[in-house]
C-alpha cells in the first residue's frame, strides 16, 4: 500500500505541478475518470457521450470534441486524439480553474488568454487560426439547436451580425472590396475583453471526496 | 454662461424662501380664513341687521379646501426644482453628493418654517414614509435588479445581510449598554437605559439603508460586484431589522427575553423573510399572467405592474412580513415575463415612471430628513451620541472583515481587501432608521428623543462624511469601476455559450454545482413557466434571439430618430459591411446599374412615398425628386426658386438611387411565427428577417401614425436588391458610398453613435443585465 501510494502521489505531484490542481482535486478527478471510462486507462468519445446529463446540452459535441483536441494539451500539436488518458483529461480540465487571491495581474492575463484560447479552439474547428463566417454560423446554430424549431435564417443573421461587429470593432477602415477573412485570436480577445474570462470561466473543483450527488454550494 | 450657475443659485434661494414662507402660511391659514369670514359676517351684520343675505363673494380665499394636496404638491415641486437646480450648478454636483445637498435644503426649509414660528409638519411620519415614500424606490430597485450578479453572489449577500446585521445590532447595543452603565459615581440619564432598549436601538441603527446606498453609489459607478453586494445587503437586511425591531419592542416593556423568545424570533425571521418573498413572487406571477392578455389594451399595461407591486408591498406589510423583500421579489419575478408581453411604449413608460417616482421619493426623503432634524425633538447627550457613532463604525469594519474571512472560504472569486473596505465604507444609514426610531412609543422608551438625536447624528455622519469621501477614496484606491461597455451580440453569444460549456464540464466532472441547477431552472422555466406567462409566439423565443431582436429594434429606432434613414444601422461607425465578410463569389456589380435595372418605376415611387411619409426628417428632401416629373412640394418654402431646387433634386436623386439599393423593407408575411412582435404602435407588427427569395423587394409597411417615429420598425433590414445573389442573403448594412445621406451633419454622427451604443447596451428582456441609464440621460 505504501509503495503504490507514494508512487501514485509522486505521479500526481507531477500532474499537480503541470496543471495547478491540488492533490485532493486530482484524486477526485481520477475517481471520476475511472467512473467514466469504466475503469479503463483511456477515455473515448463514447464514454463521454454516454453521460446522461449531457444529453440536454446544445453544444455537447463541441464540448466532447474539446477534450480530444490536441491543441488544448499545450504541446503545439494539432489534430485530435481518439482516446485520451488521465493526463490529457486533466489538462483540459485545468482550463477551468479559477484565479486565487494570490494570482498576480500578469498571471490573470495569462489565465485569461489561456481560457480564451480554449474557447477559440472550440470555434475554430478546421484549425486555420481564424474563425470564419461558416464556423461562426455553426456555433450559433448549435447554441440555438435545442431551443425548438428556429429558422436557419435567424441563426445565420445573428452570426452575420456578430461577425460584422467583430470586423467593425477591429478593422473599422475596411475598403468596400476588402474581405474579412475571419476572426483571429487577437480580435477574439478584443471583443470578449469585457467578459473577464478569468473570473467567469471556471467551475468548482472539489477538495473533498464526493462521488455522490451534491448540491454544490453556490459560487459566492 | 457664467451667470447661469449664479442664476441657478439665486433661483434656489428664492424657491427656498418661497417654500419656507408658503408652508407656514398654509399651516396658519385656517385661523386666517375663519378670521376673515368672521370679519365678513361682522361687516354684513352691521350693514343690515335684519338681512341674513351676504354680498356675493366674487373672489374668496379658501385655502383649507385644498390645503393637503396643495402642500403635498408644493413639497414635490420643491424637491423637483431642487434636483433641477443642483444640475445647473456643475461643479457642486461633482463634489457633494446630491443627498447631502438635499439634506441641507431640508435643514434650510425647516429652519425657515421654525423661524416663521410655525409648527413644522410631521413630514417624516412613519406611515407616510413607509407607505408612500419608500415603495417607489424599492420597486425601482427590484424591477431593475441585475439578476445574474445578484444570484451569483446571493450567499455572500445573505451572509452580510443577516449575520452582519445581527452582529452589528448586538455589538452596538451591548457595548452601548456597557458604556452607559459605567461611571456609577456620576448618575446620569444614561443609567436608566436598560439592556433591551439598547439592543433595540442597536438593531435600528445597524441596518444599512437602501435609499442612502442607492443615492451615493449611483454617483460613484463602482464595479458591479461591489455595487450588488452593498446594495443587496441593504435590501435583504430588512427582514432582520423587522424581526429584531418587533422582538425588542415587544419585550422591552417586559424587561427580559427568554430562550423561547429567541427561538420564536428565529422562526419569525424565517417566516418574515420567506413569507415576504413568497408574497412578492405570487403577485409577480399574477402580474405576469395578467400581462399576457393585455395585447388589446396596451394603455393600462404599466398600471398593472405598479398596482400589483404596490399590493404585494401592502400585503406583506399587513402580515408584518418584510415588505421590501416582497417588493423586490415581485419586481424581479415579473420582469422577464412582463417585458416579453408588453409593448415597447409600455416598457418605456414603466421605466420612466419608476425612475421618476423613485427619484422624487428619494429627493423628498432627504429633504424631509433635513426638516425633521430641525424639528427634533432633540436630546443631545455627548457620551451617547459619540459612542454610538464610533461603535457603528467599528462594528461595521469588524463585521465585514470577519465575515469576508469566512465567506472567502466558499467563494471562488475572493473578495480582496479593497473590496472589503468599500463594502465596509459603503454601509450608510438613512431615513429608514430615523422612521423606525420615530415610531417608538415615548411611554415605553423615555429616552426616545436621545435615540432620535443619535440616529440623526449617525445618519448625518454616514451620509455627509462617508458619502462625500467615498468618491475620492474610490479613485485613490483605484477600485475597479463599472464597465461602460455596451452589450454586444458577441458577448451575448459567448455568455450563453459559456453557460452551456460550464454546465457541460460540471456534468462531466460529475458534481452538480451552481451551473447545473441554474441550467435545470432555465429549462424548467422554458418548458412550463414561459408557456403560461408569455403570450403567443414569444414564449418559445430563445434568449439569444430575443436579445437580437431587441438590438435590431434599438437600431431601427435609432435609425429613424437620427432622421437620416440612410445612415448605416450597424453598430460601429465603420465602412465594414456584409460584403466584407461574405465570401466573395461573384464580382460586385456597379450599384447604379443594379438599381435601374431592377426596380420598376412604380416600385421606386412607392418606396419614396413610404419613405416620405415615415421618415420625418427626410420628408422635406424626398419631395419632388422624381426625375421625370417635378412635383410641387406644398410643405417646402420658397417654391419660387426652381433652379436651385432642381440642382438639389439631381443630387438627391443620386442619393436616393443609392438608397434604393440598400434600403428595402422586407416582406412581412403575416403568419411569420417568430417575428410577431406587438411592441410598436400598438399594433401587432410582423416583420421578418427572412430575405425574400425573389429579387424585387416587396414592401409592406404599415403606415402607422406618422407622428410616432417609433412606428417605423421595419427599417432594420437592408437587403441588396440583386438578382444575381443566389445564395441566401445576410444582412446588408452598408452606407451609401461617398457622402452618406441627404442630411447628416458631422457632429450628429458622434452623438448618434453614442446613442446607438447606449441603445445597443440594452439587453434582451430575459437577459440579466439591467438598464443602467441614468434618470436624466
Amino acid at each position: 500500500m505504501g509503495a503504490s501510494q507514494t508512487r501514485s502521489e509522486h505521479k500526481y505531484q507531477d500532474l499537480a505541478d503541470k496543471t495547478g490542481f491540488s492533490l485532493e482535486q486530482i484524486t477526485n478527478l481520477h475517481k471520476r475518470f475511472q467512473q467514466l471510462s469504466g475503469n479503463e486507462d483511456t477515455l473515448s468519445r463514447q464514454n463521454l457521450d454516454n453521460i446522461p446529463a449531457l444529453a440536454n446540452n446544445p453544444i455537447r459535441n463541441q464540448i466532447i470534441e474539446a477534450f480530444f483536441d490536441k491543441r488544448n494539451q499545450h504541446q503545439d500539436e494539432v489534430g485530435s486524439f481518439n482516446e485520451i488518458g488521465f493526463e490529457q483529461f486533466l489538462m483540459v480540465m485545468s482550463h477551468f480553474r479559477p484565479p486565487t487571491l494570490k494570482t498576480t495581474e500578469e498571471e490573470k492575463e495569462a489565465l485569461r488568454k489561456e481560457k480564451l484560447r480554449f474557447l477559440f479552439n472550440m470555434h475554430d474547428t478546421d484549425n486555420d487560426g481564424t474563425i470564419t463566417l461558416v464556423e461562426y454560423r455553426k456555433v450559433v446554430e448549435e447554441l440555438l439547436s435545442k431551443s425548438g424549431a428556429i429558422e436557419q435564417e435567424t441563426a445565420k443573421a445573428i452570426a452575420d451580425a456578430a461577425m460584422l461587429e467583430v470586423a467593425s470593432t477591429n478593422v473599422p477602415d475596411m475598403a468596400p472590396d476588402d474581405f474579412y477573412e475571419g476572426i483571429t485570436f487577437e480580435h477574439f480577445e478584443q471583443i470578449l475583453k469585457g467578459l473577464e474570462m478569468e473570473s467567469r470561466m471556471h467551475i468548482r473543483f472539489l477538495d473533498v471526496d464526493t462521488t455522490t450527488m451534491r448540491c454544490g454550494k453556490s459560487t459566492s | 454662461r457664467a451667470s447661469l450657475p449664479e442664476r441657478g443659485l439665486l433661483l434656489l434661494m428664492v424657491l427656498v424662501f418661497l417654500e419656507g414662507s408658503v408652508l407656514p402660511l398654509g399651516a396658519a391659514s385656517s385661523p386666517d380664513v375663519t378670521h376673515q369670514a368672521n370679519s365678513d359676517n361682522h361687516i354684513v351684520k352691521e350693514a343690515g341687521h335684519n338681512f341674513t343675505k351676504k354680498p356675493f363673494p366674487v373672489l374668496s380665499l379658501d385655502y383649507h379646501h385644498i390645503q393637503a394636496p396643495f402642500e403635498i404638491s408644493l413639497w414635490v415641486l420643491l424637491a423637483s426644482l431642487m434636483k433641477l437646480g443642483f444640475h445647473l450648478i456643475p461643479r457642486l454636483s461633482g463634489i457633494v453628493p446630491e443627498s447631502c445637498l438635499l439634506i441641507v435644503v431640508g435643514l434650510l426649509v425647516g429652519g425657515l418654517i421654525k423661524l416663521a414660528g410655525e409648527q413644522v409638519p410631521p413630514v417624516l411620519d412613519s406611515r407616510l414614509f413607509f407607505l408612500c415614500l419608500l415603495p417607489p424606490i424599492i420597486l425601482d430597485a427590484g424591477y431593475f435588479l441585475p439578476i445574474r450578479p445578484f444570484m451569483e453572489n446571493l450567499g455572500t449577500i445573505l451572509m452580510f445581510a443577516v449575520v452582519g446585521t445581527l452582529w452589528n445590532a448586538f455589538f452596538v447595543g451591548g457595548l452601548l449598554y456597557a458604556v452607559c452603565q459605567i461611571q456609577p459615581g456620576n448618575p446620569s440619564i444614561l443609567h436608566q437605559l436598560e439592556l433591551l432598549p439598547c439592543l433595540l436601538f442597536g438593531s435600528i441603527i445597524s441596518a444599512v439603508d437602501p435609499v442612502a446606498v442607492l443615492a451615493v453609489f449611483e454617483e460613484i459607478h463602482i464595479n458591479e460586484l461591489l455595487h450588488i453586494l452593498v446594495f443587496g445587503e441593504s435590501l435583504l437586511n430588512d427582514a432582520v431589522t423587522v424581526v429584531l425591531y418587533h422582538l425588542f419592542e415587544e419585550y422591552a416593556g417586559v424587561g427580559s427575553v427568554t430562550v423561547m423568545d429567541v427561538f420564536l424570533g428565529i422562526i419569525s425571521f424565517l417566516v418574515v423573510a420567506v413569507g415576504g418573498v413568497l408574497v412578492g413572487a405570487i403577485y409577480g406571477i399574477l402580474a405576469a399572467f395578467t400581462s399576457r392578455f393585455t395585447s388589446h389594451t396596451r394603455v393600462i399595461e404599466p398600471l398593472f405592474v405598479f398596482v400589483y407591486s404596490y399590493m404585494a408591498y401592502l400585503s406583506a406589510e399587513m402580515f408584518h412580513l418584510s415588505g421590501i423583500m416582497s417588493l423586490i421579489a415581485c419586481g424581479a419575478v415579473m420582469r422577464p415575463y412582463v417585458e416579453a408581453n408588453i409593448s415597447h411604449k409600455s416598457h418605456t413608460t414603466i421605466k420612466y415612471f419608476l425612475k421618476m417616482w423613485s427619484s422624487v421619493s428619494e429627493t423628498l426623503i432627504f429633504i424631509f430628513l433635513g426638516v425633521a432634524t430641525v424639528e427634533g425633538p432633540h436630546n443631545w447627550n455627548w457620551t451617547f451620541v459619540t459612542v454610538t457613532v464610533i461603535l457603528c463604525l467599528v462594528a461595521r469594519v469588524i463585521g465585514v472583515v470577519g465575515l469576508t474571512y469566512v465567506i472567502n472560504k466558499f467563494r471562488i472569486v475572493k473578495l480582496t481587501t479593497k473590496d472589503q473596505f468599500i463594502v465596509a465604507y459603503g454601509g450608510l444609514r438613512g431615513a429608514i432608521a430615523f422612521s423606525l426610531g420615530f415610531l417608538l412609543n415615548k411611554d415605553h422608551f423615555p429616552l426616545r428623543d436621545m435615540f432620535l438625536t443619535a440616529i440623526i447624528t449617525v445618519i448625518f455622519f454616514t451620509v455627509f462624511v462617508q458619502g462625500m469621501t467615498i468618491k475620492p477614496l474610490v479613485e485613490l484606491l483605484a477600485v475597479k469601476k463599472k464597465q461602460e461597455a455596451k452589450r454586444s451580440i458577441n458577448e451575448e453569444i459567448h455568455t450563453q455559450f459559456l453557460d452551456h460549456l460550464l454546465t457541460g464540464i460540471e456534468d462531466i466532472c460529475g458534481h452538480y454545482g451552481h451551473h447545473h441547477w441554474k441550467d435545470k431552472l432555465n429549462r424548467f422555466n422554458k418548458k412550463y413557466v414561459k408557456k403560461c406567462l408569455i403570450a403567443g409566439e414569444r414564449s418559445k423565443e430563445p434568449q439569444l434571439i430575443a436579445f437580437y431582436h431587441k438590438m435590431e429594434m434599438k437600431q431601427a429606432i435609432e435609425l429613424v430618430e437620427s432622421g437620416g434613414g440612410v445612415k448605416l444601422p450597424s453598430a460601429m461607425p465603420s465602412a465594414v459591411s456584409m460584403q466584407n465578410i461574405q465570401p466573395k463569389k461573384l464580382p460586385p456589380a456597379k450599384p447604379a446599374e443594379r438599381a435601374l435595372s431592377n426596380l420598376p418605376k412604380g416600385r421606386e415611387e412607392e418606396i419614396r412615398k413610404i419613405l416620405r411619409s415615415n421618415l420625418q426628417r427626410t420628408r422635406q428632401r424626398l419631395r419632388s425628386y422624381n426625375r421625370h416629373t417635378l412635383l410641387a412640394d406644398p410643405y417646402e418654402d420658397g417654391l419660387g426658386d426652381l433652379l436651385i431646387k432642381k440642382q438639389k433634386m439631381i443630387e438627391l436623386e443620386r442619393k436616393i438611387k443609392d438608397m434604393n439599393n440598400y434600403l428595402t423593407v422586407p416582406a412581412a408575411p403575416p403568419d411569420s411565427p417568430t417575428m410577431c412582435r406587438a411592441r410598436l404602435a400598438s399594433d401587432p407588427q410582423a416583420y421578418s428577417m427572412k430575405p425574400e427569395p425573389d429579387s424585387v423587394p416587396t414592401i409592406q409597411v404599415d403606415l402607422a401614425s406618422p407622428q410616432s417615429p417609433d412606428s417605423v420598425n421595419l427599417m432594420d433590414e437592408f437587403r441588396r436588391a440583386e438578382q444575381q445573389h443566389e445564395e441566401d442573403q445576410g444582412l446588408m448594412m452598408k452606407p451609401p458610398s461617398g457622402e452618406s445621406g441627404p442630411k447628416k451633419p458631422g457632429e450628429e454622427d458622434g452623438s448618434r453613435e453614442h446613442k446607438l451604443m447606449r441603445c445597443l447596451s440594452d439587453p434582451g428582456p430575459s437577459a440579466d443585465e439591467d438598464e443602467d441609464e441614468p434618470f436624466l440621460p
